[in-house]
């Protein structure tokens, strides 16, 4: 009898253990005499459930998790003999936590070898270039733009009006620039559909290719993931191999090719015009805009520069039609969101669903709460640059017009849970800090006005002139806001400002007579 | 594991730099190749790489200094990078990063007086749902706690 048997390779499952596991379940079942195949995928998303471990069987694949080393053994036995094992979760299909997403972008993702084109193809794969092939330009570009798919970077731009605008650009060359940073806190979905189905983001970024007439490409991978731009560079050999890159591509008369490129360490360089900079060599020092990149993008040519879950929204655009995928959404939201749970919660991970569904329905029922099992205070949704929400907050529903009406926004997905010893002082302090270290300083209002900051919040925490203090912070915030050339210094001021709103009891004035006695 | 480099050799680095100095926009690939090499970006590398790219010395040294990942001088032994973002945070990651500190008896940023161990913040490894996160010497940890960091501060103190 031979098991196959299905193990995350995922930068998030190896860092709870899951190589450590997967080498344990081979050396026990060479122990055993029992003959394992074990398939190396992409997580599913469950990383409280991490490492998980799935067999397959007749009736479809069974999931077992969290396994540790220790439980390896026992596990063996109890698949080789089909026994009960307290780890047995059921069929993985029918996980609830699962079976409520709605996986378009992550339908592959924990399913398939990510190092394997031929499993990509079997899954589905690469349906949309085809299907992008037979169209041709203008109808590629009627479809993304019919879809409603707004860039999942963080600005929501319609990814179709980018793409127009790169088609009808005259030039001798154009570009394809996959703006793989990611350094909000929070979010990992880049990360783990490079990891877990790398072929997508492939895909992708050739139909952009072929739609608006690239024959090159850049994937910009922040230097922190090193196993993403390990699976990229793995996955862009293998389509080369495959004739899915390089020139005549799907056995079409176009080329398109693909080259990974690693960050250095500096959040602004995920704002796209620091990223072309940086992909150009120079320092990551924001361009003022207009020109924008679909005019005078990278090496002064047009270029399409796309957030990783843009482009791999639009293999499923193309392959199922632009109704599939906008039947799903709530008013100007279209599509599916995967949206990422993290910080303290119990159930965190990878969360694809249609627009609408409410923070309470996330971070409470999804979420299951904090891991620490004290009451949630807080949220911060869409990275450092994203406000953050009390309970009272929890009924807006996930949608880009419904977060910006309560001063917030939904970014890039990323939603960390806060308990309620968290102290909003200092997050609001760590706001600003974080804008000073990586404001790329260009603007004062940036560089000068989040030092200011971050030494008037510290004044406020040690109680220091508070009201003072605190008008002089709103202050500041303002000149941030409206005197910043770009997000970094000109959102900040959300997370300081929703701080102090829905949380002033942290930073009340302390009373004077306690003042004196310190 | 400890990462093992290469003592500075003029010869090597130019063979490293010559490599990549074709590509279009090489600044940051140089760097990385020199940095994977021999551990950082030794001051004598700077106007080489920028004969090599025909640009100013200041340009390549502007574009070392603007990015967080490139060293001027080798790390400890080993380095212990603790995640420092939001996730992180709200994970009880700001008690264990003063942990860390007073274990190592230096403050993030900073490498131990034997040099055995580089103490640094990272902002974000992208295992927020695991938080907190650590990485020594480019392995990923998850769910860090007050054992699972001891064990890692004595690993890295070997
Ligand atoms: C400081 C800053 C950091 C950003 N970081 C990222 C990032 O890591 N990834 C990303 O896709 N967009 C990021 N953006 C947004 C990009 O500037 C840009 O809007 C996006 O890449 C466009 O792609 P999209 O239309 O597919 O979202 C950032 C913006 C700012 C101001
Ligand atoms: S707001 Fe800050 S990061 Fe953005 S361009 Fe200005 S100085 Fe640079
Ligand atoms: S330049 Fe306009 S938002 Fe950054
Ligand atoms: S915030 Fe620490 S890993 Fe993302």
């Amino acid at each position: 009898m031979s098991l196959r048997l299905f193990v995350s390779r995922d930068a998030g499952a190896i860092a709870v253990g899951a190589d450590d596991v997967a080498l344990a379940l081979e050396q026990a079942a060479a122990g055993r005499g029992i003959a394992v195949e074990i398939v190396r995928t992409g997580s599913r998303g469950m990383y409280w459930l991490e490492p998980l471990v799935e067999v397959a069987t007749p009736q479809g694949r069974i999931a077992f998790g969290p396994v540790t080393e220790a439980d390896v053994p026992s596990l063996l036995d109890a698949l080789a003999n089909n026994t009960p094992h307290l780890l047995r979760l059921g069929a993985t299909d029918e996980l609830p936590w699962l079976k409520r997403q709605t996986r378009l972008t992550f339908a592959r993702c924990g399913v398939i070898d990510p190092r394997s084109l031929d499993d990509y193809r079997a899954h589905g794969g690469y349906k949309g270039l085809e299907r992008a092939l037979s169209l041709g330009s203008d109808a590629i570009l009627n479809e993304v733009t019919a879809s409603g798919l707004r860039g999942r970077g963080g600005a929501g731009f319609p990814t179709g009006i980018k793409w127009k605008t790169v088609t009808q650009a005259k030039a001798d060359r154009k570009f394809i620039v996959c703006n793989a940073d990611e350094g909000d806190s929070g979010t990992f979905a880049d990360r783990m559909i490079i990891e877990g189905d790398p072929f997508l983001v492939i895909e992708g970024m050739t139909i952009a290719g072929i739609t608006v007439g690239a024959t090159k490409g850049y994937i910009y991978i922040r230097s922190e993931y090193p196993h993403a731009v390990e699976a990229m560079n793995a996955a862009i050999q293998a389509a080369k191999r495959g004739g899915y890159l390089g020139d005549k591509i799907g056995g079409s008369t176009h080329s398109f090719d693909l080259e990974v490129r690693v960050g250095a360490g500096a959040y602004v360089c995920g704002e796209e015009t620091s990223l072309l900079e940086s992909l150009e060599g120079r320092r990551g020092i924001v361009r003022a805009k207009p020109p924008l990149p679909a005019h005078h993008g990278l090496f002064g040519k047009p270029t399409v520069i796309n957030n990783v879950l843009s482009f791999a929204a639009v293999p499923f655009i193309l392959a199922e039609g632009a109704k599939a995928y906008a039947d799903y959404g709530m008013g100007r939201s279209r599509g599916t969101m995967p949206i990422q749970l993290a910080g303290n919660i119990r159930q965190g991970g990878l969360f694809e669903t249609a627009f609408g569904v409410t923070l309470a329905e996330l971070v409470d029922d999804i979420g299951g709460g904090t891991f620490t099992g004290r009451p949630v205070r807080a949220v911060q949704v869409g990275g450092p640059l994203g406000a953050y929400f009390p309970r009272s907050l929890f009924d807006t529903p996930f949608d880009y017009e419904a977060f910006a009406a309560r001063d917030g926004l939904i970014g890039h997905g990323g939603i960390v849970v806060f308990d309620d010893s968290v102290d909003m002082r200092r997050q609001a302090r760590f706001a600003m800090e974080f804008c000073a270290v990586e404001s790329c300083g260009k603007c004062t209002p940036c560089r000068i006005g989040s030092t200011r900051g971050v030494e008037t919040i510290e004044k406020i925490i040690n109680g220091e002139r508070v009201s003072e203090n605190l008008a002089l912070v709103e202050d500041l915030c303002n000149t941030m806001k409206f005197g910043s050339l770009c997000a970094l210094g000109g959102f900040t001021p959300y997370p300081v400002l929703s701080a102090l709103k829905h949380f002033r009891e942290d930073f009340a004035p302390v009373p004077t007579t306690l003042q004196a006695a310190e | 594991m400890t990462a093992v480099f290469e003592p500075w050799n003029e010869t090597r680095g130019a063979e490293i730099i010559a490599e990549h100095a074709n590509q279009e926009g090489a600044t940051l690939v140089i760097l990385h190749a020199l940095q994977e090499a021999f551990g950082y970006v030794p001051e004598a590398a700077i106007p080489m790489v920028a004969q090599a790219l025909n640009l100013s010395r200041a340009e390549v040294h502007g574009v070392f200094t603007f990015y967080h990942d490139f060293r001027h001088k080798p790390a400890g032994r080993h380095v212990l990078k603790l995640c420092r973002a939001e996730a992180c945070q709200a994970a009880g990651g700001d008690a264990l990063a003063a942990r860390a500190e007073a274990k190592l008896g230096v403050s993030l940023g900073n490498t131990t007086a034997d040099d055995r161990v580089t103490l640094e913040p990272i902002y974000c490894l992208g295992l927020c749902a695991t938080a907190p996160s650590a990485m020594l010497d480019g392995r990923l940890i998850g769910r860090l706690d007050q054992k699972r960091l001891d064990a890692l501060i004595v690993e890295a103190q070997r």
